[in-house]
């Protein structure tokens, strides 16, 4: 196991006896340089894993806010050396950083040239939500070659056997898609996830961190009661484009409402 | 009647190609909606072995959709080319596009499977038409996706899936154009699955669609290579259809694959012309990747963004291409070959005057496409040589588009 690799922050908040806040921002977004100051601004206020996500053209598990920075940043030109250099200045902090991708820009890169890349910046490994490990591509011999964490996503729908299978390929954390539906803020928590994480926690030793729909303190709190880390982004998205105008004013509001999630995964347990 | 396997068919993972060697198509999807592929290919391979579902199938063509449709030989354009031209008159199907056969395959599959609401995407609208069409007549709730670029492109099928009683929903991210209706359909259907069947509108996507979808388009090429032994007692010399995702194409060509003497071809749109960058020629031009849950070609950057496409016609502007077709192409079965906007347009007009037919943009490209390969097979084996072209469908929907490119508003 890895320094870098996510297990080490999970296993401290598993020891302060509370959830991981896992925050996501898509690189590129609302710039390059204005997306690495708003992921440290995150993980000073109390993240503690970084996903940086990879904007792609065709974002199918993306909802309206996510779909629309990661446009944001294609239009302005994003490369995947920018995603790198984003990977590199957050790692820098010490909080294991992952990179969320779609699955075409890595092969089209060149699977081992990415997992080379990533590596070499210091990034943890990589959360592949369109693909799953029985799809054939060359990440499982790449990430294993460079010891990157493989973090899946399980969903409500999956059966046990399903389950099983994806976990096993699984290096890091499991992610569970508490929802049925595209990534998005919402109002309620589902009550999807629970049963979604005691059937995951059945099969794996693995932390399995809850994500889609998260957008409060209150919230995260309801999911830490049961999961080892709650996931956060459309909320972190939405909060940028809230104040596209003024950017110290958009650090600003991403600080409180990081602390307010922070706060949540604390109070769960 | 169970079509027979042959070697140009997925394995049970809807791979496609020798597995010694490059393979295409496949399942790159997300985990949440593995389920629902798995129990959609379950349904349709039960479908596929029961002689009810094919009965009741093949009786909805015959009584409502005016399938089988003829094969039609086009005596003033034969005689033009130096060769037989023979017609696939896929434009005479209710609805107006070989599109209908694919999705009342799909919507009885989904009255089987027990859910009550479809979802589709379009580009031209004709796939939209089509599925609306089919809600209407199984009763079941429908909404339709379409790029908000398309629907100020096909406005009066706008109007037809209304009318029908589908619900239209512009898309407006990416390019708004067909491919970011497919995604915002499966984000939908991400949300809806329970009780939500997607009717994929082409050979295209994740497994089982591409088979699943060439088996219920497949009564094209079966119906024709049946018509032409019987009128002419031989094979056509060669076959051929545009290539959008690939629907019109796979379901006539998969007849013939295993007539080596009968040649394959695929006309892609060109567009501008390959060489300008503006088309959606994907197999020609595109690179080997993974779009909409497959692999196949696609149209894409040194980073794997999806490339806009661009075609006059919005049936065929898309840059992916089923992934039978990819296999096809890199083994050699088929030859695909880009014909631009122009060349597709010239033979809308000639069609037109020399047959009384006006065709889709779409079908164009094939009949522009085909009337090069009837030359060449009329210089080769002279004036019984056959030209078989599947014209997918029927072009009242493409009147906007050809007043504007031909400048018909005055007479002249
Ligand atoms: C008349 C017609 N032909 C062809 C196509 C292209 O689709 P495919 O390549 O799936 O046959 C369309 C799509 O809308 C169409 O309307």
């Amino acid at each position: 196991m890895t320094s870098r690799g996510v297990s080490v922050a999970f296993e401290k908040a598993r020891a302060d006896g509370r959830a991981a806040l896992v925050g996501y921002l898509p690189a590129g977004f609302p710039t390059v340089a204005g997306g690495i100051a708003a992921l440290r601004a995150m993980v000073d206020a109390g993240c503690d894993v970084i996903e940086v996500g990879l904007p792609y053209s065709d974002p199918v598990m993306d909802g309206p806010t996510i779909q629309r920075a990661a446009q944001q940043a294609l239009e302005a030109g994003v490369r995947i050396r920018d995603v790198l250099a984003t990977v590199e200045a957050v790692a820098a902090t010490g909080t294991p950083t992952l990179v969320m991708t779609y699955w075409n820009p890595v092969e089209r890169y060149g699977v081992d040239r990415f997992a080379t890349d990533l590596a070499d910046v210091g990034g943890a490994g990589l959360i592949t939500p369109d693909i799953t490990p029985d799809a054939r591509t060359d990440w499982t011999v790449a990430a294993d070659a460079h010891d990157l964490d493989k973090v899946y996503l399980v969903a409500p729908s999956s059966t046990d056997e399903r389950i099983a299978m994806t976990v096993k390929a699984c290096r890091g954390f499991v992610y569970a898609t508490a929802v049925m539906g595209v990534t998005g803020a919402r109002t309620t928590t589902s009550d999807l996830a629970g049963p979604l994480v005691a059937r995951t926690k059945a099969v794996t030793d693995l932390p399995v961190a809850v994500g889609l729909g998260v957008s409060n303190g209150d919230q995260a709190a309801e999911v830490a009661a049961f999961a080892d880390g709650v996931i956060v982004g459309s909320a972190f998205v939405r909060t940028l484009l809230d104040h596209a105008d003024d950017a110290s004013a958009g650090l600003t509001a991403l600080t409180t409402l990081t602390a307010d999630l922070a706060d949540g995964v604390r109070r769960g347990r | 009647m169970t079509a027979q396997p042959t070697p140009w068919d997925a394995d049970a993972n809807g791979w496609f190609g020798d597995s010694s060697g490059q393979q295409w198509g496949g399942r790159y999807m997300p985990e949440a909606l593995v389920a629902a592929l798995d129990e959609l290919t379950v349904a349709w391979q039960d479908a596929m072995a029961d002689e009810t579902f094919l009965a009741d199938f093949d009786a909805i063509l015959r009584d409502y959709a005016n399938v089988p449709s003829p094969l039609y030989e086009a005596g003033r354009l034969s005689e033009l080319v130096g060769c037989r031209v023979l017609l696939k008159r896929e434009d005479l199907n209710h609805t107006g596009a070989h599109k209908v056969r694919n999705v009342l395959g799909q919507a009885l599959l989904t009255r089987r499977m027990g859910k009550t609401r479809v979802i589709a995407e379009t580009g031209a609208g004709q796939h939209g038409v089509a599925t609306a069409t089919a809600a209407a007549y199984f009763g079941l709730d429908c909404t339709v996706y379409m790029g908000s670029v398309d629907m100020k492109r096909q406005a009066l099928n706008v109007v037809r899936m209304r009318l029908l009683g589908a619900r239209v929903v512009p898309v407006d991210t990416g390019s708004g154009t067909l491919k970011d209706a497919i995604n915002e359909a499966f984000r939908d259907w991400v949300a809806s699955v329970d009780h939500t069947a997607y009717l994929f509108g082409t050979a295209a996507g994740p497994h089982p669609f591409p088979s699943m979808v060439r088996d219920f388009a497949r009564g094209i090429g079966d119906e024709a290579r049946a018509q032409c032994l019987d009128t002419y007692g031989v094979l056509p010399d060669a076959v051929a259809a545009c290539v959008g995702g690939g629907s019109n194409a796979i379901g006539l060509f998969q007849a013939f694959l295993g007539d080596e003497g009968v040649e394959i071809h695929g006309f892609e749109p060109g567009g501008d012309g390959v060489e300008t960058g503006r088309h959606a020629a994907t197999i020609h031009a595109g690179a080997d990747g993974v779009l909409h849950g497959a692999r196949t070609f696609v149209l894409q950057d040194d980073e794997g963004q999806t490339i806009e496409s661009h075609s006059i016609s919005a049936g065929l502007d898309y840059p992916g291409v089923g992934p039978q077709h990819a296999h096809l192409a890199a083994s050699g079965r088929a030859t695909y070959t880009p014909v631009t906007d122009a060349e597709a347009m010239e033979a809308l007009a000639l069609l037109s005057r020399t047959e009384g037919i006006i065709p889709a943009i779409e079908s164009a490209h094939a009949v522009a496409g085909a009337l090069e390969v009837a030359k060449r097979l009329a210089a080769e084996k002279g004036p019984d040589a056959i030209m078989l072209v599947n014209l997918s469908g029927r072009g009242d929907k493409d009147m906007e588009t050809a007043l504007e490119w031909f400048g018909l508003g005055t007479e002249k």
